[in-house]
């Protein structure tokens, strides 16, 4: 009805006429796929179908190595699902987008806080294109071809990293690790350092959870050099901001802040920088400001460095982000507090040395692989192919480690165990009771 | 219609609850090394009930779908059903690690490849990666892919073809992939010059980028023979599927000629844009350039899926294989609709498109030609002229009538643009009052426009002044001597002041 109304008005028939600009030759008849559902049968469906999954929800997990498994405070939930939050565009119209704004602002003042960086976006898509962007950033800062990366680093940031930076045909370089302690080779960065040298990458905690004491050390050595710091910004409560020690651009994995692990997305890119390089940051930055009458208000900023505006010449292509999971790392941080983000930091190593303690009691597996201080995630050396002990404790109800052939080849018979506030005691006797039963 | 947003002073989060000490206690018998040991953390102990109200009374001073019509052109803000919310919050899709063996995460892998099966079936494409974050995330991907495919030719092909109305992440994207950017104008109708596109193209063309209909809403009807043309020199076709939601069921990518293109999830499969994100931007492509997706691909074997590695693939463009959980809300949708509703949203997003158009010109001056597809593109230039009002102006005027404002300014080609993306789940009666509103301000007075908005949480917001400022953190605020600390010195007052009888209303 309506829309013969609709027809009429246009003075057409038929809403085909709509389309008679789409020429026969590339028309086509039908869509092939199934005819529509009811709301109930694609709830079932869709129900039906996940439910061949193995949740952490129901099963013990032990796996980190850039994603955990963390407790979500239920208000973090009800926040996010404001349905006005939700289902709210970018804030081009800053007028009427004043609470997407200030959540924005809140991130960004809680990321500034907990890195030194004065500077901070407001997300990228994650860690991985984060270092990406970071590495391409330090070329536009000093037009250097060069950077340098951990040996020790999760494979898919390595590869997407060398993605991000084919444009600009950057070289990525990595440098070695104290195999004793799992800490940086501070040598082997002088020798690889020169002039062409734009960045250099380090993470603490680093892949395998060490806590590199150098990591103070490693500005001095780097001359003129870019430092870009990776960080677990849940470690951060307890550790220096990394501004302290110099870093020029911090990134890091926001996901542990109040976001699920969504089998890996969406997560939550961290990046900040020193407030003088705020110009060739990439990504949508909210900044204080007035409004006509001279009351607070936010608004993006710096948009002219961005692809709208700046097109071909644009800091980065980014537009949407992940600004959702950064209203939920600011609602976190609110409701968890300064005391509540040690107390689980503070929990989380507690946790792991004892998991630890109890994995090193395991007939053939050796824990104390590494001699460094260690955050929440440690690997162990198994008597069996790490990739198959993933199975047999998934058989058993158990979502095991992470297996690091891939990311880190001379450890492939090793497993990356992390621990999290989830973590039970009965857990970690379950974990103990099986891997005894199989090794 | 009266429209009046909530106002409330809310303190900045930062700066609510126990300062306390930010001193941090040093702990016994603690494992952290003593240089790397944080000594002090301004971060603020609070109530839950405090956070949640102070979260509560944000939201509500931001305008989503959920609130009233949402016109952004190029953005396709169609309704974001409900039972996409449950569905991507079940534990089968949260609490998922992406490292589990495959046998822990078959579900997901199903619910993946068959997105990627019912994505090409849409779109005329032979193979999907479900990667990318992103619209312009997918961009860059098939800038990448096209790249590997140039060089496993030994090609050296440097340059991409984009015309002048190209959404900006097309060149961004191009540029970031390595490529120079070659801009082509349009016609006299507001499609691609074709002769342009000839003199442009050489044996240096990798690719022409291209959406359509074009963000004109334009249908590229040449699309035939610039396919032709550009394939002709070796080169390859770029869809930017950010304006699928005007053809699906009546034409696709695939069938146009296109051998790479992305897919914005977030507008033509109704996922939510979360005030900026997240989004999901898969990439199609034909199957001579199938090796070349990121890895992993989802392989079905024996009844059983895997994660598969190419050797040529391009790898990774972000951590593990993408957003999930908005994977999971476009499936049910694109499962909920079928092909039959699928194809009734594409003929009903182009009919309100017109109907709309259709009763705001000759009002509204629109330049090229009428028939449009999905969305349009009208001019403020002679409102302007005449009485000095902006499609800024425009835009903001309409904030105070509960209506989100169209995209302005741009296309760049059209002077005082105002591009209108109606969407399919409008009905005649909200096209009819925004329109009646859209004429209704022509005739205002022009200084009441130009002062506007009066009904939303602050008045007209200083861009210019956030930009000299530069206030992007607390922690700058805090060291920075002022004027933003006279306004928030003064915003503090206003919130002491008006703590107990303010309104919240102009």
């Amino acid at each position: 009805m309506t829309d013969e109304r609709m027809l009429k008005s246009l003075g057409i028939d038929s809403i085909d006429d709509l389309f008679s600009d789409i020429p026969a030759s590339v028309g086509i008849d039908d869509i092939d796929i199934p005819s529509g559902a009811s709301e109930m049968e694609v709830i079932r469906k869709v129900t039906e179908i996940l439910s061949a999954n193995v949740t952490a929800y129901d099963h013990p997990c032990f796996m980190g190595g850039g994603v955990y498994n963390r407790f979500i405070p239920s208000a973090v939930k009800a926040i996010i699902s404001r349905s006005e939050f939700v289902t709210s565009y970018t804030p081009y119209q800053a007028e009427v987008s004043q609470g997407m704004l200030q959540a924005l602002f809140e991130y960004q003042s809680y990321i500034a806080e907990l890195t030194g960086m004065e500077a901070v976006n407001s997300s990228n898509y994650d860690a991985a294109t984060a270092l990406g962007e970071a590495a391409a950033m330090c070329y536009r800062i000093n037009k250097r071809k060069k950077f340098l990366i951990p040996q020790v680093i999760n494979c898919d940031k390595r590869s997407t990293l060398r993605n991000y930076v084919k444009g600009i045909d950057m070289d990525i370089i990595e440098y070695s690790y104290d195999f004793d302690t799992g800490e940086v080779d501070l040598n082997d960065i002088m020798r690889k350092l020169d002039e062409d040298v734009a960045g250099v990458y380090i993470e603490v905690p680093n892949f395998l959870g060490v806590i590199d004491r150098q990591t103070v050390d490693i500005k001095s050595i780097i001359g003129d050099a870019l430092l870009v710091v990776g960080v677990d910004p849940i470690s951060l409560s307890l550790l220096k901001a990394p501004s302290s020690y110099g870093a020029d651009i911090v990134i890091g994995e926001g996901q542990s802040l109040g976001s699920p692990m969504n089998f890996g997305g969406p997560m939550l890119g961290l990046f900040g920088c020193r407030q003088e390089l705020v110009r060739k940051m990439p990504g949508r930055i909210i900044g204080l400001t007035k409004d006509a009458e001279g009351n607070r208000a936010f608004c993006m900023t710096l948009q002219t460095r961005e692809q709208h505006i700046r097109r071909s010449r644009a800091t980065s292509n980014i537009c949407t982000n992940e600004a959702l999971m950064a209203v939920a790392a600011a609602a976190y941080l609110a409701i968890v507090g300064r005391d509540g983000l040690q107390t689980i930091a503070r929990s989380n190593m507690a946790i792991a040395r004892k998991l630890r303690d109890a994995l090193s009691s395991v007939d053939g597996v050796e824990c104390s692989t590494l001699e460094a201080p260690f955050f929440n995630e440690f690997p162990a050396r198994l008597p069996i192919k790490p990739e198959k002990m993933s199975k047999i404790l998934l058989r058993n109800g158990i979502i095991g480690g992470v297996p690091l052939a891939k990311h880190v080849p001379e450890m492939g018979d090793c497993m990356l165990f992390a621990a999290t506030e989830m973590v039970t005691d009965s857990d970690i006797d379950k974990l103990i009771n099986i891997m005894g039963a199989i090794v | 219609m009266s429209y009046r947003q909530a106002r409330y002073d809310v303190e900045l989060i930062q700066k609510m609850g126990d300062k306390g000490d930010v001193i941090l206690p040093l702990p016994e018998d603690d494992e952290i090394p003593s240089e790397l040991r944080r000594t002090s953390l301004d971060i603020p102990n609070l109530r839950e009930n405090e956070v949640v109200r102070h979260y509560t009374n944000l939201s509500q001073m931001n305008f989503g779908i959920d609130n009233g019509f949402y016109p952004l052109g190029s953005c396709t803000m169609k309704y974001n059903p409900k039972y996409a919310d449950i569905l991507s919050s079940l534990p089968t899709v949260t609490d998922i690690h992406p490292c589990q063996d495959e046998e822990g995460v078959q579900g997901s892998l199903q619910l993946m490849y068959e997105l990627e099966k019912s994505l090409a079936a849409i779109s005329g494409m032979d193979a999907i990666s479900l990667q990318p974050a992103a619209g312009a995330h997918g961009e860059f991907t098939g800038m990448l892919i096209i790249k590997a495919y140039h060089e496993g030719l030994g090609e050296l092909r440097k340059e991409v073809i984009v015309p002048d109305t190209a959404h900006g992440t097309n060149p961004a994207s191009a540029a970031m992939a390595g490529f120079e950017v070659v801009e082509i104008p349009s016609n006299e109708d507001g499609r691609v010059d074709l002769s342009a596109l000839e003199a442009a193209i050489s044996p240096r063309t990798a690719a022409l980028m291209l959406t359509n209909p074009n963000t004109l809403g334009i249908f590229e009807k040449d699309i035939v023979k610039m396919a032709e043309i550009v394939h002709d020199a070796g080169g390859l076709l770029y869809y930017d599927g950010a304006n699928l939601n005007a053809v699906m069921g009546r034409t696709n990518p695939g069938v146009m000629g296109f051998d790479v293109m992305h897919f914005n999830l977030h507008k033509t499969f109704a996922t939510p844009h979360g005030g900026g994100g997240p989004g999901a931007g898969p990439v199609g492509v034909k199957a001579f350039l199938e090796p070349f997706l990121p890895a992993p691909r989802i392989t079905l074997k024996n009844g059983t899926y895997h994660l598969t590695y190419d050797a040529k693939s391009i790898g990774k463009v972000r951590s593990f294989y993408g957003n999930f959980a908005v994977l999971v809300r476009a499936y049910a949708y694109i499962l909920k609709c079928g092909s039959d509703g699928l194809k009734k949203v594409s003929d009903k997003a182009v009919l309100n498109s017109n109907y709309l158009c259709n009763k705001l010109v000759p009002s509204y001056d629109m330049p090229f030609k009428k028939l449009r597809k999905h969305e349009f593109v009208i001019s403020a230039k002679r409102l302007k002229e005449e009485r000095d009002i902006t499609a800024m102006d425009i835009s903001k005027r309409l904030l105070d009538y509960g209506m989100m404002a169209p995209t302005v300014y741009f296309p760049s080609l059209v002077e005082e643009a105002l591009m209108i993306e109606p969407t399919e789940t409008e009905s005649i009666e909200t096209l009819d009052q925004f329109a009646d509103i859209m004429l209704s301000i022509m005739a205002e007075d022009p200084d009441l426009v130009k002062n506007s908005p009066y009904n939303t949480s602050v008045r007209r917001v200083d861009e210019v002044h956030a930009a000299r400022e530069l206030i992007l953190s607390y922690l700058r605020l805090k060291r920075h001597l002022g004027d933003m600390q006279e306004i928030e010195e003064k915003h503090d007052v206003a919130n002491n002041l008006m703590s107990d009888d303010y309104t919240g209303t102009e």
